[in-house]
Protein backbone atom coordinates (compact mmCIF):
# COMPACT_ATOMS: atom_id res chain seq x y z
CA UNK A 1 0.00 0.00 0.00
CA UNK A 2 1.74 2.98 -1.18
CA UNK A 3 -0.68 5.18 0.67
CA UNK A 4 -1.13 5.29 4.36
CA UNK A 5 1.06 6.65 7.12
CA UNK A 6 4.82 6.22 7.08
CA UNK A 7 5.92 2.93 8.44
CA UNK A 8 2.41 1.74 9.31
CA UNK A 9 3.07 -1.37 7.37
CA UNK A 10 6.34 -1.89 9.13
CA UNK A 11 4.49 -1.58 12.37
CA UNK A 12 1.82 -3.97 11.13
CA UNK A 13 4.55 -6.31 9.99
CA UNK A 14 6.17 -6.22 13.41
CA UNK A 15 2.76 -6.74 14.90
CA UNK A 16 2.20 -9.81 12.75
CA UNK A 17 5.62 -11.18 13.60
CA UNK A 18 5.29 -10.73 17.34
CA UNK A 19 1.65 -11.84 17.44
CA UNK A 20 2.61 -14.82 15.32
CA UNK A 21 5.37 -15.69 17.76
CA UNK A 22 2.94 -15.63 20.64
CA UNK A 23 0.02 -17.29 18.86
CA UNK A 24 2.02 -20.02 17.23
CA UNK A 25 4.34 -20.36 20.22
CA UNK A 26 7.47 -20.31 18.09
CA UNK A 27 9.86 -20.14 21.06
CA UNK A 28 8.76 -23.67 21.91
CA UNK A 29 7.91 -25.07 18.53
CA UNK A 30 10.56 -23.45 16.29
CA UNK A 31 13.38 -22.32 18.53
CA UNK A 32 15.87 -22.07 15.69
CA UNK A 33 13.65 -19.72 13.65
CA UNK A 34 12.48 -17.93 16.75
CA UNK A 35 15.98 -16.69 17.45
CA UNK A 36 15.77 -14.74 14.19
CA UNK A 37 12.10 -13.78 14.59
CA UNK A 38 12.84 -12.11 17.88
CA UNK A 39 15.22 -9.77 16.06
CA UNK A 40 12.51 -8.58 13.67
CA UNK A 41 12.73 -5.14 15.30
CA UNK A 42 16.26 -4.76 13.88
CA UNK A 43 15.32 -4.63 10.21
CA UNK A 44 12.37 -2.44 11.29
CA UNK A 45 14.76 0.06 12.83
CA UNK A 46 16.93 -0.17 9.75
CA UNK A 47 13.86 0.61 7.63
CA UNK A 48 13.08 3.57 9.77
CA UNK A 49 16.55 4.97 9.62
CA UNK A 50 16.92 4.30 5.90
CA UNK A 51 13.54 5.87 5.26
CA UNK A 52 14.47 8.98 7.19
CA UNK A 53 17.76 9.23 5.38
CA UNK A 54 16.69 8.25 1.91
CA UNK A 55 13.30 9.86 1.62
CA UNK A 56 9.63 9.07 1.13
CA UNK A 57 9.58 6.84 -1.94
CA UNK A 58 12.28 4.56 -0.66
CA UNK A 59 10.65 4.65 2.76
CA UNK A 60 7.36 3.52 1.28
CA UNK A 61 9.08 0.80 -0.65
CA UNK A 62 10.94 -0.44 2.38
CA UNK A 63 7.71 -0.26 4.35
CA UNK A 64 5.88 -2.42 1.82
CA UNK A 65 8.86 -4.73 1.59
CA UNK A 66 8.88 -5.20 5.29
CA UNK A 67 5.15 -5.83 5.32
CA UNK A 68 5.38 -8.36 2.48
CA UNK A 69 8.33 -10.05 4.13
CA UNK A 70 6.47 -10.27 7.41
CA UNK A 71 3.48 -11.84 5.71
CA UNK A 72 5.67 -14.26 3.80
CA UNK A 73 7.49 -15.10 7.02
CA UNK A 74 4.19 -15.62 8.74
CA UNK A 75 3.01 -17.92 5.97
CA UNK A 76 6.32 -19.78 6.02
CA UNK A 77 6.26 -20.25 9.78
CA UNK A 78 2.67 -21.32 9.57
CA UNK A 79 3.52 -23.79 6.87
CA UNK A 80 6.47 -25.08 8.80
CA UNK A 81 4.19 -25.66 11.77
CA UNK A 82 1.33 -26.93 9.65
CA UNK A 83 0.98 -30.01 11.79
CA UNK A 84 -0.58 -27.70 14.31
CA UNK A 85 -3.86 -27.00 12.52
CA UNK A 86 -4.19 -23.33 13.48
CA UNK A 87 -0.71 -22.73 12.11
CA UNK A 88 -1.77 -24.29 8.83
CA UNK A 89 -4.71 -21.93 8.56
CA UNK A 90 -2.50 -18.97 9.40
CA UNK A 91 -0.25 -20.02 6.59
CA UNK A 92 -3.20 -20.34 4.20
CA UNK A 93 -4.49 -16.99 5.38
CA UNK A 94 -1.27 -15.07 4.88
CA UNK A 95 0.15 -16.75 1.83
CA UNK A 96 -2.09 -15.07 -0.81
CA UNK A 97 -1.60 -11.71 0.80
CA UNK A 98 2.16 -12.27 0.88
CA UNK A 99 2.12 -13.25 -2.80
CA UNK A 100 0.08 -10.17 -3.64
CA UNK A 101 2.54 -7.93 -1.78
CA UNK A 102 5.52 -9.44 -3.51
CA UNK A 103 3.89 -9.11 -6.90
CA UNK A 104 2.99 -5.47 -6.11
CA UNK A 105 6.53 -4.79 -5.02
CA UNK A 106 7.98 -6.33 -8.11
CA UNK A 107 5.59 -4.25 -10.19
CA UNK A 108 6.72 -1.08 -8.46
CA UNK A 109 10.37 -2.01 -8.72
CA UNK A 110 10.04 -2.79 -12.41
CA UNK A 111 7.82 0.23 -12.86
CA UNK A 112 5.29 -2.00 -14.61
CA UNK A 113 2.11 -0.31 -15.72
CA UNK A 114 -0.12 -1.81 -13.25
CA UNK A 115 -1.33 1.52 -11.87
CA UNK A 116 -4.64 1.04 -13.64
CA UNK A 117 -5.21 -1.85 -11.47
CA UNK A 118 -5.05 0.52 -8.49
CA UNK A 119 -8.76 0.39 -7.82
CA UNK A 120 -8.88 -3.28 -8.43
CA UNK A 121 -5.88 -3.63 -6.25
CA UNK A 122 -7.74 -1.87 -3.46
CA UNK A 123 -10.58 -4.30 -3.93
CA UNK A 124 -8.14 -7.14 -4.07
CA UNK A 125 -6.48 -5.99 -0.89
CA UNK A 126 -9.84 -5.75 0.72
CA UNK A 127 -10.63 -9.27 -0.35
CA UNK A 128 -7.30 -10.48 0.85
CA UNK A 129 -7.81 -8.79 4.19
CA UNK A 130 -11.22 -10.38 4.36
CA UNK A 131 -9.60 -13.68 3.51
CA UNK A 132 -7.11 -13.19 6.30
CA UNK A 133 -9.84 -12.18 8.69
CA UNK A 134 -12.04 -15.18 7.96
CA UNK A 135 -9.19 -17.59 8.19
CA UNK A 136 -8.06 -15.84 11.32
CA UNK A 137 -11.34 -16.78 12.89
CA UNK A 138 -11.03 -20.32 11.56
CA UNK A 139 -7.58 -20.54 13.05
CA UNK A 140 -8.87 -19.17 16.32
CA UNK A 141 -11.66 -21.70 16.35
CA UNK A 142 -9.18 -24.46 15.71
CA UNK A 143 -6.95 -23.11 18.40
CA UNK A 144 -9.82 -23.04 20.88
CA UNK A 145 -10.78 -26.59 19.99
CA UNK A 146 -7.25 -27.73 20.38
CA UNK A 147 -6.92 -25.82 23.65
CA UNK A 148 -10.10 -27.41 24.92
CA UNK A 149 -8.78 -30.80 23.93
CA UNK A 150 -5.50 -30.07 25.62
CA UNK A 151 -7.43 -28.97 28.70
CA UNK A 152 -9.45 -32.19 28.68
CA UNK A 153 -6.31 -34.23 28.32
CA UNK A 154 -4.77 -32.30 31.19
CA UNK A 155 -7.84 -32.89 33.33
CA UNK A 156 -7.80 -36.57 32.44
CA UNK A 157 -4.12 -36.71 33.38
CA UNK A 158 -4.87 -34.99 36.65
CA UNK A 159 -7.68 -37.41 37.35
CA UNK A 160 -5.32 -40.23 36.58
CA UNK A 161 -2.82 -38.81 39.04
CA UNK A 162 -5.53 -38.42 41.63
CA UNK A 163 -6.59 -42.03 41.15
CA UNK A 164 -3.01 -43.19 41.38
CA UNK A 165 -2.46 -41.27 44.56
CA UNK A 166 -5.69 -42.68 45.96
CA UNK A 167 -4.46 -46.11 45.03
CA UNK A 168 -1.29 -45.49 46.93
CA UNK A 169 -3.29 -44.34 49.92
CA UNK A 170 -5.47 -47.42 49.72
CA UNK A 171 -2.46 -49.68 49.35
CA UNK A 172 -0.95 -48.06 52.39
CA UNK A 173 -4.14 -48.53 54.38
CA UNK A 174 -4.43 -52.13 53.24
CA UNK A 175 -0.89 -52.73 54.40
CA UNK A 176 -1.69 -51.13 57.72
CA UNK A 177 -4.80 -53.25 58.06
CA UNK A 178 -2.90 -56.39 57.12
CA UNK A 179 -0.27 -55.61 59.70
CA UNK A 180 -2.97 -55.03 62.31
CA UNK A 181 -4.66 -58.31 61.41
CA UNK A 182 -1.35 -60.12 61.58
CA UNK A 183 -0.85 -58.74 65.07
CA UNK A 184 -4.36 -59.86 66.03
CA UNK A 185 -3.69 -63.32 64.67
CA UNK A 186 -0.53 -63.55 66.72
CA UNK A 187 -2.39 -62.43 69.82
CA UNK A 188 -5.12 -65.01 69.17
CA UNK A 189 -2.55 -67.71 68.60
CA UNK A 190 -0.94 -66.88 71.93
CA UNK A 191 -4.33 -66.95 73.64
CA UNK A 192 -5.12 -70.30 72.04
CA UNK A 193 -1.87 -71.72 73.35
CA UNK A 194 -2.64 -70.39 76.80
CA UNK A 195 -6.11 -71.93 76.69
CA UNK A 196 -4.69 -75.27 75.61
CA UNK A 197 -2.18 -75.21 78.40
CA UNK A 198 -4.94 -74.24 80.86
CA UNK A 199 -7.04 -77.11 79.59
CA UNK A 200 -4.16 -79.49 80.16
CA UNK A 201 -3.80 -78.13 83.67
CA UNK A 202 -7.49 -78.68 84.32
CA UNK A 203 -7.25 -82.24 83.07
CA UNK A 204 -4.30 -82.78 85.38
CA UNK A 205 -6.29 -81.21 88.23
CA UNK A 206 -9.12 -83.61 87.51
CA UNK A 207 -6.72 -86.50 87.72
CA UNK A 208 -5.35 -85.17 90.98
CA UNK A 209 -8.89 -84.70 92.28
CA UNK A 210 -9.71 -88.29 91.50
CA UNK A 211 -6.53 -89.29 93.26
CA UNK A 212 -7.64 -87.25 96.28
CA UNK A 213 -10.93 -89.09 96.28
CA UNK A 214 -9.04 -92.31 96.42
CA UNK A 215 -6.87 -91.32 99.33
CA UNK A 216 -9.53 -91.55 102.00
CA UNK A 217 -10.73 -94.86 100.67
CA UNK A 218 -7.19 -96.14 100.46
CA UNK A 219 -6.38 -95.10 104.01
CA UNK A 220 -9.30 -97.14 105.24
CA UNK A 221 -8.44 -100.00 102.98
CA UNK A 222 -4.88 -100.15 104.28
CA UNK A 223 -5.90 -99.77 107.91
CA UNK A 224 -7.87 -103.00 107.85
CA UNK A 225 -5.10 -105.36 106.79
CA UNK A 226 -2.61 -103.54 108.97
CA UNK A 227 -4.85 -104.08 111.97
CA UNK A 228 -4.89 -107.78 111.24
CA UNK A 229 -1.12 -107.85 110.84
CA UNK A 230 -0.70 -106.22 114.25
CA UNK A 231 -3.38 -108.27 115.95
CA UNK A 232 -2.23 -111.63 114.63
CA UNK A 233 1.36 -110.71 115.43
CA UNK A 234 0.35 -109.95 119.02
CA UNK A 235 -1.70 -113.09 119.34
CA UNK A 236 1.13 -115.12 117.86
CA UNK A 237 3.48 -113.71 120.49
CA UNK A 238 1.05 -114.86 123.16
CA UNK A 239 0.72 -118.27 121.57
CA UNK A 240 4.48 -118.63 121.31
CA UNK A 241 4.74 -117.70 124.98
CA UNK A 242 2.09 -120.23 125.88
CA UNK A 243 3.81 -122.90 123.79
CA UNK A 244 7.09 -122.20 125.55
CA UNK A 245 5.34 -122.52 128.93
CA UNK A 246 3.73 -125.80 127.86
CA UNK A 247 7.05 -127.21 126.74
CA UNK A 248 8.55 -126.24 130.10
CA UNK A 249 5.98 -128.27 131.99
CA UNK A 250 6.98 -131.54 133.50
CA UNK A 251 3.84 -133.18 132.16
CA UNK A 252 3.33 -132.08 128.58
CA UNK A 253 0.13 -132.02 126.65
CA UNK A 254 1.03 -132.90 123.05
CA UNK A 255 -2.49 -132.18 121.78
CA UNK A 256 -2.44 -128.67 123.16
CA UNK A 257 1.04 -128.07 121.84
CA UNK A 258 -0.02 -129.26 118.39
CA UNK A 259 -3.03 -126.97 118.51
CA UNK A 260 -0.90 -124.04 119.49
CA UNK A 261 1.58 -124.73 116.71
CA UNK A 262 -1.20 -125.10 114.16
CA UNK A 263 -2.68 -121.78 115.24
CA UNK A 264 0.73 -120.15 115.05
CA UNK A 265 1.22 -121.42 111.53
CA UNK A 266 -2.18 -120.17 110.50
CA UNK A 267 -1.59 -116.78 112.08
CA UNK A 268 1.66 -116.30 110.25
CA UNK A 269 -0.07 -117.12 107.00
CA UNK A 270 -2.76 -114.60 107.81
CA UNK A 271 -0.15 -111.96 108.66
CA UNK A 272 1.50 -112.58 105.33
CA UNK A 273 -1.83 -112.45 103.52
CA UNK A 274 -2.87 -109.14 105.04
CA UNK A 275 0.60 -107.70 104.59
CA UNK A 276 0.40 -108.44 100.88
CA UNK A 277 -3.05 -106.95 100.76
CA UNK A 278 -1.78 -103.68 102.16
CA UNK A 279 1.21 -103.69 99.82
CA UNK A 280 -0.92 -104.21 96.74
CA UNK A 281 -3.25 -101.39 97.75
CA UNK A 282 -0.30 -99.05 98.06
CA UNK A 283 1.07 -100.25 94.75
CA UNK A 284 -2.30 -99.66 93.12
CA UNK A 285 -2.46 -96.14 94.48
CA UNK A 286 1.07 -95.34 93.30
CA UNK A 287 0.26 -96.65 89.86
CA UNK A 288 -2.87 -94.54 89.75
CA UNK A 289 -1.01 -91.38 90.71
CA UNK A 290 1.83 -91.93 88.33
CA UNK A 291 1.39 -90.26 84.95
CA UNK A 292 0.18 -92.98 82.70
CA UNK A 293 3.04 -94.31 80.58
CA UNK A 294 0.52 -95.76 78.20
CA UNK A 295 2.11 -99.15 78.67
CA UNK A 296 -0.32 -101.94 78.03
CA UNK A 297 -0.43 -104.97 80.23
CA UNK A 298 -2.75 -107.93 80.36
CA UNK A 299 -5.37 -106.86 82.88
CA UNK A 300 -7.87 -108.86 84.86
CA UNK A 301 -10.98 -106.71 84.73
CA UNK A 302 -12.71 -108.64 87.49
CA UNK A 303 -9.96 -107.76 89.94
CA UNK A 304 -9.78 -104.19 88.68
CA UNK A 305 -13.52 -103.67 89.08
CA UNK A 306 -13.54 -105.17 92.55
CA UNK A 307 -10.63 -103.04 93.73
CA UNK A 308 -11.94 -99.75 92.37
CA UNK A 309 -15.51 -100.42 93.45
CA UNK A 310 -14.43 -100.75 97.04
CA UNK A 311 -12.03 -97.83 96.75
CA UNK A 312 -14.77 -95.60 95.36
CA UNK A 313 -17.20 -96.71 98.05
CA UNK A 314 -14.79 -96.07 100.89
CA UNK A 315 -13.76 -92.81 99.31
CA UNK A 316 -17.31 -91.57 99.34
CA UNK A 317 -17.97 -92.87 102.84
CA UNK A 318 -14.91 -91.07 104.12
CA UNK A 319 -16.52 -87.84 102.98
CA UNK A 320 -20.03 -88.66 104.10
CA UNK A 321 -20.27 -91.09 107.02
CA UNK A 322 -24.00 -91.39 106.79
CA UNK A 323 -23.80 -92.73 103.31
CA UNK A 324 -24.46 -96.36 102.70
CA UNK A 325 -25.20 -98.44 99.67
CA UNK A 326 -25.50 -102.05 98.71
CA UNK A 327 -22.67 -103.23 96.50
CA UNK A 328 -23.50 -106.04 94.14
CA UNK A 329 -20.90 -107.79 92.08
CA UNK A 330 -21.45 -110.35 89.37
CA UNK A 331 -18.12 -111.28 87.88
CA UNK A 332 -17.92 -113.65 84.96
CA UNK A 333 -16.00 -116.66 86.22
CA UNK A 334 -14.02 -116.94 83.01
CA UNK A 335 -13.04 -113.55 81.71
CA UNK A 336 -10.24 -113.13 79.18
CA UNK A 337 -7.44 -110.77 80.13
CA UNK A 338 -7.58 -107.49 78.27
CA UNK A 339 -4.50 -105.75 77.00
CA UNK A 340 -4.97 -102.34 78.54
CA UNK A 341 -3.38 -99.49 80.41
CA UNK A 342 -4.68 -100.54 83.82
CA UNK A 343 -4.34 -97.18 85.55
CA UNK A 344 -6.37 -95.55 82.82
CA UNK A 345 -9.09 -98.19 82.96
CA UNK A 346 -9.00 -97.95 86.72
CA UNK A 347 -9.63 -94.23 86.41
CA UNK A 348 -12.59 -94.90 84.16
CA UNK A 349 -14.04 -97.41 86.60
CA UNK A 350 -13.44 -95.07 89.51
CA UNK A 351 -15.25 -92.32 87.63
CA UNK A 352 -18.24 -94.52 86.79
CA UNK A 353 -18.48 -95.87 90.33
CA UNK A 354 -18.18 -92.43 91.87
CA UNK A 355 -20.90 -91.12 89.58
CA UNK A 356 -23.12 -94.10 90.46
CA UNK A 357 -22.64 -93.53 94.20
CA UNK A 358 -23.32 -89.83 93.75
CA UNK A 359 -26.55 -90.61 91.92
CA UNK A 360 -27.88 -92.99 94.55
CA UNK A 361 -26.89 -90.64 97.32
CA UNK A 362 -28.76 -87.81 95.57
CA UNK A 363 -31.84 -89.95 95.32
CA UNK A 364 -31.55 -90.95 98.96
CA UNK A 365 -31.20 -87.38 100.16
CA UNK A 366 -33.70 -85.68 97.89
CA UNK A 367 -36.56 -88.13 97.48
CA UNK A 368 -38.28 -89.22 100.63
CA UNK A 369 -38.58 -92.90 99.86
CA UNK A 370 -38.49 -94.91 103.07
CA UNK A 371 -38.04 -98.20 101.31
CA UNK A 372 -35.31 -96.98 98.97
CA UNK A 373 -32.27 -99.24 98.98
CA UNK A 374 -29.41 -97.52 97.18
CA UNK A 375 -27.68 -100.15 95.12
CA UNK A 376 -24.68 -100.03 92.84
CA UNK A 377 -23.79 -103.11 90.89
CA UNK A 378 -21.00 -104.12 88.59
CA UNK A 379 -21.25 -107.03 86.19
CA UNK A 380 -18.63 -108.44 83.85
CA UNK A 381 -19.21 -110.64 80.85
CA UNK A 382 -17.52 -111.89 77.72
CA UNK A 383 -19.79 -111.49 74.71
CA UNK A 384 -19.28 -111.06 70.94
CA UNK A 385 -15.49 -111.14 71.33
CA UNK A 386 -15.77 -108.24 73.74
CA UNK A 387 -15.24 -107.91 77.45
CA UNK A 388 -18.19 -105.99 78.86
CA UNK A 389 -18.30 -104.16 82.18
CA UNK A 390 -21.75 -102.97 83.21
CA UNK A 391 -22.03 -100.43 86.02
CA UNK A 392 -25.60 -99.98 87.15
CA UNK A 393 -27.18 -97.83 89.80
CA UNK A 394 -30.73 -97.17 90.97
CA UNK A 395 -30.10 -93.49 91.52
CA UNK A 396 -31.74 -90.37 90.17
CA UNK A 397 -31.22 -91.19 86.50
CA UNK A 398 -30.12 -88.72 83.82
CA UNK A 399 -32.80 -86.33 82.48
CA UNK A 400 -33.46 -86.45 78.73
CA UNK A 401 -32.33 -82.87 78.21
CA UNK A 402 -28.90 -83.53 79.62
CA UNK A 403 -28.18 -86.96 78.16
CA UNK A 404 -26.45 -85.67 75.02
CA UNK A 405 -24.10 -83.47 77.00
CA UNK A 406 -22.73 -85.72 79.68
CA UNK A 407 -19.66 -86.74 77.72
CA UNK A 408 -18.81 -83.14 76.87
CA UNK A 409 -15.75 -81.69 78.61
CA UNK A 410 -16.50 -79.32 81.46
CA UNK A 411 -20.17 -80.30 81.55
CA UNK A 412 -21.38 -81.14 85.03
CA UNK A 413 -24.69 -81.18 86.86
CA UNK A 414 -22.98 -80.93 90.23
CA UNK A 415 -23.04 -77.60 92.06
CA UNK A 416 -20.08 -75.39 91.32
CA UNK A 417 -16.89 -76.43 93.02
CA UNK A 418 -17.97 -80.03 93.30
CA UNK A 419 -17.07 -81.39 89.93
CA UNK A 420 -14.72 -80.46 87.11
CA UNK A 421 -17.03 -81.93 84.49
CA UNK A 422 -14.08 -83.75 82.97
CA UNK A 423 -14.60 -87.23 84.42
CA UNK A 424 -16.85 -88.70 81.74
CA UNK A 425 -15.08 -86.84 78.95
CA UNK A 426 -11.76 -88.36 80.04
CA UNK A 427 -13.35 -91.77 80.55
CA UNK A 428 -14.86 -91.69 77.09
CA UNK A 429 -11.50 -90.67 75.67
CA UNK A 430 -9.66 -93.47 77.47
CA UNK A 431 -12.12 -96.17 76.44
CA UNK A 432 -12.74 -95.12 72.85
CA UNK A 433 -9.49 -93.47 71.80
CA UNK A 434 -7.14 -95.24 74.12
CA UNK A 435 -8.49 -98.77 73.88
CA UNK A 436 -10.63 -98.87 70.75
CA UNK A 437 -13.70 -99.71 72.77
CA UNK A 438 -17.11 -98.21 73.43
CA UNK A 439 -18.71 -96.45 76.39
CA UNK A 440 -22.49 -96.59 76.32
CA UNK A 441 -25.10 -95.05 78.55
CA UNK A 442 -28.71 -95.93 79.19
CA UNK A 443 -30.79 -94.12 81.73
CA UNK A 444 -34.30 -93.59 82.99
CA UNK A 445 -35.11 -90.61 85.13
CA UNK A 446 -36.18 -91.66 88.60
CA UNK A 447 -35.19 -95.26 88.00
CA UNK A 448 -31.46 -95.46 87.43
CA UNK A 449 -28.56 -95.42 85.02
CA UNK A 450 -26.43 -98.04 83.35
CA UNK A 451 -23.01 -97.47 81.84
CA UNK A 452 -21.49 -100.20 79.70
CA UNK A 453 -17.79 -100.42 78.82
CA UNK A 454 -17.05 -102.67 75.87
CA UNK A 455 -13.45 -103.58 75.15
CA UNK A 456 -12.34 -105.68 72.21
CA UNK A 457 -10.14 -108.58 73.12
CA UNK B 1 -22.34 -115.70 127.77
CA UNK B 2 -23.15 -115.82 124.12
CA UNK B 3 -21.65 -113.10 122.02
CA UNK B 4 -22.42 -112.48 118.36
CA UNK B 5 -19.62 -110.80 116.40
CA UNK B 6 -20.69 -109.15 113.16
CA UNK B 7 -17.97 -108.07 110.67
CA UNK B 8 -17.50 -108.51 106.91
CA UNK B 9 -13.83 -109.53 107.34
CA UNK B 10 -13.67 -113.31 107.77
CA UNK B 11 -10.34 -113.26 109.64
CA UNK B 12 -12.08 -111.52 112.54
CA UNK B 13 -13.29 -114.96 113.60
CA UNK B 14 -9.78 -116.42 113.82
CA UNK B 15 -8.65 -113.34 115.68
CA UNK B 16 -11.38 -113.46 118.33
CA UNK B 17 -11.10 -117.20 118.76
CA UNK B 18 -7.43 -116.84 119.49
CA UNK B 19 -7.63 -113.70 121.58
CA UNK B 20 -10.27 -115.22 123.79
CA UNK B 21 -8.97 -118.81 123.63
CA UNK B 22 -8.72 -119.10 127.39
CA UNK B 23 -12.17 -117.69 127.99
CA UNK B 24 -13.64 -119.87 125.29
CA UNK B 25 -11.92 -122.94 126.68
CA UNK B 26 -13.14 -122.18 130.16
CA UNK B 27 -16.65 -121.51 128.91
CA UNK B 28 -16.74 -117.98 130.30
CA UNK B 29 -17.44 -116.62 126.86
CA UNK B 30 -18.95 -118.15 123.76
CA UNK B 31 -18.67 -116.53 120.33
CA UNK B 32 -20.64 -116.84 117.13
CA UNK B 33 -19.85 -114.98 113.95
CA UNK B 34 -21.94 -113.36 111.22
CA UNK B 35 -20.38 -111.75 108.18
CA UNK B 36 -23.17 -109.37 107.26
CA UNK B 37 -26.05 -107.53 108.88
CA UNK B 38 -28.53 -109.80 107.18
CA UNK B 39 -26.71 -112.90 108.42
CA UNK B 40 -26.74 -111.45 111.92
CA UNK B 41 -30.47 -110.87 111.87
CA UNK B 42 -31.06 -114.40 110.62
CA UNK B 43 -28.93 -115.78 113.44
CA UNK B 44 -30.80 -113.72 116.00
CA UNK B 45 -34.12 -114.99 114.74
CA UNK B 46 -32.88 -118.57 114.84
CA UNK B 47 -31.39 -118.29 118.30
CA UNK B 48 -33.91 -116.29 120.31
CA UNK B 49 -32.70 -114.92 123.61
CA UNK B 50 -29.44 -116.78 123.38
CA UNK B 51 -27.39 -113.82 122.30
CA UNK B 52 -26.60 -111.51 125.14
CA UNK B 53 -24.17 -109.20 123.40
CA UNK B 54 -23.68 -108.12 119.84
CA UNK B 55 -20.31 -106.72 118.75
CA UNK B 56 -20.81 -105.15 115.35
CA UNK B 57 -18.68 -103.35 112.79
CA UNK B 58 -20.36 -100.27 111.31
CA UNK B 59 -18.77 -100.14 107.90
CA UNK B 60 -20.14 -103.13 106.01
CA UNK B 61 -21.48 -103.42 102.48
CA UNK B 62 -25.22 -103.97 102.33
CA UNK B 63 -26.80 -103.45 105.72
CA UNK B 64 -24.54 -101.26 107.79
CA UNK B 65 -23.90 -101.83 111.46
CA UNK B 66 -26.03 -98.82 112.37
CA UNK B 67 -28.92 -100.20 110.33
CA UNK B 68 -28.52 -103.51 112.11
CA UNK B 69 -28.52 -101.68 115.44
CA UNK B 70 -31.72 -99.89 114.52
CA UNK B 71 -33.39 -103.13 113.48
CA UNK B 72 -32.32 -104.91 116.62
CA UNK B 73 -33.63 -102.10 118.76
CA UNK B 74 -36.95 -101.64 116.96
CA UNK B 75 -37.85 -105.19 116.06
CA UNK B 76 -39.58 -107.32 118.58
CA UNK B 77 -36.91 -109.13 120.59
CA UNK B 78 -37.79 -111.24 123.54
CA UNK B 79 -36.49 -109.70 126.73
CA UNK B 80 -33.90 -109.03 127.80
CA UNK B 81 -32.75 -107.06 124.74
CA UNK B 82 -29.17 -107.81 123.75
CA UNK B 83 -26.48 -105.27 124.45
CA UNK B 84 -24.95 -103.85 121.33
CA UNK B 85 -21.42 -102.50 121.09
CA UNK B 86 -20.22 -100.91 117.88
CA UNK B 87 -16.67 -101.51 116.71
CA UNK B 88 -15.54 -99.32 113.89
CA UNK B 89 -12.57 -97.75 112.12
CA UNK B 90 -14.41 -94.43 111.88
CA UNK B 91 -13.98 -93.13 115.39
CA UNK B 92 -15.28 -89.61 114.98
CA UNK B 93 -17.72 -87.93 117.32
CA UNK B 94 -20.54 -87.76 114.82
CA UNK B 95 -20.55 -91.52 114.38
CA UNK B 96 -20.31 -92.07 118.15
CA UNK B 97 -23.23 -89.73 118.81
CA UNK B 98 -25.28 -91.33 116.10
CA UNK B 99 -24.59 -94.82 117.40
CA UNK B 100 -25.43 -93.97 120.96
CA UNK B 101 -28.56 -92.15 119.82
CA UNK B 102 -29.71 -95.28 118.01
CA UNK B 103 -29.35 -97.27 121.19
CA UNK B 104 -25.82 -98.61 121.25
CA UNK B 105 -24.44 -99.47 124.64
CA UNK B 106 -20.86 -98.75 123.75
CA UNK B 107 -18.66 -97.49 120.96
CA UNK B 108 -15.20 -98.90 120.30
CA UNK B 109 -12.69 -97.94 117.66
CA UNK B 110 -10.42 -100.13 115.63
CA UNK B 111 -7.75 -101.31 116.17
CA UNK B 112 -9.48 -103.01 119.05
CA UNK B 113 -7.80 -102.98 122.40
CA UNK B 114 -8.47 -106.60 123.23
CA UNK B 115 -7.27 -106.35 126.78
CA UNK B 116 -9.76 -103.61 127.55
CA UNK B 117 -12.48 -105.43 125.67
CA UNK B 118 -11.78 -108.58 127.63
CA UNK B 119 -12.20 -106.69 130.86
CA UNK B 120 -15.44 -105.14 129.71
CA UNK B 121 -16.89 -108.44 128.64
CA UNK B 122 -15.95 -110.23 131.80
CA UNK B 123 -17.36 -107.37 133.84
CA UNK B 124 -20.79 -107.74 132.29
CA UNK B 125 -23.38 -109.42 134.38
CA UNK B 126 -24.15 -112.83 132.91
Amino acid sequence: MASGGAFTETMMGLGVVYWGRKALDTPTRLPTWDRWLVRAWQPAVLNFVAGLLLGGAIASLLDDLFWGAALALGAAVGWRLRAYRPAFWVSVALAPYAVYMLVALLARLTNANLERTFDESNNLEGLLLGWVGILFFVARGQHKTLAAEAKRRLEAEQEQHLIESQNHTLEYEVNQRTAALARQTDALRTTLQELQSTQNQLIQAEKMASLGELTAGIAHEIQNPLNFVNNFAEVSTELAQELAEERARPVRDPELEAELLADLKQNIQKISHHGHRAASIVRGMLEHSRASTGERTLTDLNALCDEYLRLAYHGLRAKDKSFNATLQTDFAPVLPLVEAVSQDLGRVLLNLFTNAFYAVRQRQQVAAEPSYAPTVSVRTAYRDREVQVVVQDNGTGIPEAVRQKIFQPFFTTKPSGEGTGLGLALSHDIVVQGHGGALEMASQEGVGTTFTIKLPV
Amino acid sequence: MKILVVDDESDVQALFEQRFRREIRSGALSFSFAFSGEEALDYLHDHHSEVVLILSDINMPGMSGLELLRRVRTEHTPPPPPRVMMITAYGDDASRTQALALGADDFLTKPVDFAALKEKLLALPT
